[in-house]
């Protein structure tokens, strides 16, 4: 195989994966919470969850039906070989992907309000890229975006008396209201930044952050466990039912702001939080970052 | 405990004693509807074949595989009820279905469907899409294919389906809603403590 044949095979392989094993962190933590849950009814959907992690492994099948909107968030080296094909092998290996996993059809064109029934469109699969100087790797998440905690996802610039005590608020109140039909327990992704786009970019990439992961600036540390903690206490269990562990966790990304405006997001994770990280180096050899012990 | 199961076609006797909080099992026939499914069937009056009188409704859009002439399930899960709100009570009335298997509550319009239908609604635990797939004996026909895979009127037989957890009855209980109200007044008071904490703006 050439590099261009490895990349796409390994990308199909590792899609094939992030569709039916979740990534390490999420599991862990999704057992930490199994275990501190009291409420009858939201410990016998952590079974039915666990239940359904085995099948998909012993049945081969995606863990959620809703396989979502393929996202990659690449992070390319600037001397990386397929640095000028990336986003045409993506788009390739969604297509095989569809075929092979099997994936759901989830592209529907807008205006035209079709569903293109390859799982593909207009800017689907969708492609975040980050720039890496004087490196000759990439690094990228794969994300299945279902519909589902999509939905919930908001975005809004604050004035700064609100302070990031509103911040909270309008997380905890849009959790409430919309995410406990999301599938918790919820990643909660919160980004803090300038404006509407920043503020939502941010969040999603809060929600990709590892589970257990820490902002590096203390203060914003304090506010996840702080958040996380009180979230938690709300009383939500699994599905939105009563219970204890409703929230998986709880990410801060930030940026500084306009004096004048205090962008905040957030994007949420269902408990089938499909996510998984790989990186490859300039002869396509890979490394999974999120998947120990897994051979693709 | 004896699994409570209920068979299609469902009939009002069936229903009428279940309450919120309740676990059943289905038995017979289930369709999948969502989204454009619900449009198409309250505003532009296209019937599909299968009678839908006392019968079982999944708000889900599966994973299927064509294999040889048959439809295989490989993976289905209920997607947000809430975003069929606008229809469901209408389409309870044509149709006459009497189970509407989804995720997450509804709202006030359907807890008056429910009522004035004898109908109810439960939820499947989202995400559990292979475990209620292994519950799926076969899938019978598919109508609506237009619409994608997603959309499609999926047909199936199924064995045991569940748990399916009621959340509205036909009292007019609505289970995720009682939820919420005890949540809003938990929401508050946490985030009164939390406030305290996060008092970073200089001044």
């Amino acid at each position: 195989m050439n590099k261009t044949e490895k990349f796409l095979d390994t990308t199909v392989k590792f899609i094939n994966l992030v569709a039916k094993v979740l990534p390490d962190d999420v599991v862990e933590r999704l057992k930490l919470l199994r275990e501190k849950e009291t409420v009858t009814m939201s410990k016998a959907i952590y079974d039915s969850m666990f239940e359904n992690l085995e099948k998909a492994v012993s049945l081969d099948r995606p863990i959620c039906q809703d396989t979502g909107v393929i996202q990659f968030f690449v992070r390319v080296g600037t001397k990386f070989p397929l640095i000028d094909e990336i986003g045409d092998l993506l788009y390739k290996a969604t297509l095989e992907a569809t075929e092979k996993v099997p994936l759901r059809h989830n592209a529907v064109e807008t205006f035209v309000e079709k569903n293109t029934g390859t799982n593909t469109g207009k800017k689907v699969p969708y492609i975040d890229y980050e720039i890496v100087p004087n490196s000759s790797n990439l690094e990228m998440d794969v994300y299945m975006a279902g519909g589902g905690c999509s939905l919930p996802g908001r975005s809004t610039v604050m004035m700064p008396s609100a302070g990031y005590e509103g911040i909270a608020g309008f997380v905890a109140e849009t959790m409430v209201n919309w995410g406990i039909n999301a599938c918790p327990p919820l990643v909660v992704g919160v980004g803090i930044g300038t404006c509407v786009a920043s503020a939502a970019k941010l969040a999603k990439k809060a929600s990709l952050r590892r589970v257990g992961s820490r902002n590096p600036e203390p203060k914003a540390a304090e506010m996840e466990e702080a958040l996380e903690k009180a979230l938690g206490n709300i009383g939500i269990g699994a599905q939105g039912l009563p219970g204890k562990s409703g929230v998986l966790c709880v990410n801060i990304e930030n940026m500084a702001r306009h004096p004048s405006a205090l962008g905040a997001a957030v994007s949420f994770g269902c408990w089938a939080h499909r996510r998984g990280t790989i990186s490859f180096d300039k002869n396509m050899n890979y490394t999974l970052l999120d998947h120990k012990g897994v051979t693709l | 405990m004896n699994k409570k199961i209920l068979t299609t076609p469902i009939t009002d006797e069936d229903v009428k004693s279940l309450r919120i909080g309740d676990i059943v099992y289905l038995n017979g026939t289930l369709v999948t509807c969502r989204d454009t499914g619900h449009k198409r069937r309250v505003l532009s009056g296209i019937v599909p074949r299968t009678d839908l009188k006392g019968g079982a409704v999944f708000h889900a859009g599966p994973i299927v595989k064509k294999v040889g002439d048959k439809w295989e399930m490989v993976s289905i899960g209920p997607t947000t009820s809430m975003r069929m709100e606008k229809f469901e009570k209408e389409f309870m009335e044509i149709t006459g279905a009497k189970l509407i298997i989804g995720k997450g509550g509804m709202g006030e319009k359907t807890v008056k469907g429910c009522v004035e239908n004898k109908a109810i609604h439960a939820v499947f635990p989202g995400g559990c899409a292979v475990v209620a797939a292994a519950e799926v004996l076969e899938i019978t026909d598919a109508e609506w294919l237009d619409l994608g895979m997603p959309e499609a009127f999926w047909v199936m037989e199924v064995k045991e389906f569940g748990p399916l957890i009621i959340s509205i009855d036909t009292e007019g209980n609505n289970l995720f809603e009682n939820n919420k109200a005890v949540y809003k007044e938990s929401m508050e008071k946490e985030m009164a403590e939390l406030s305290k904490k996060l008092k970073y703006m200089n001044y």
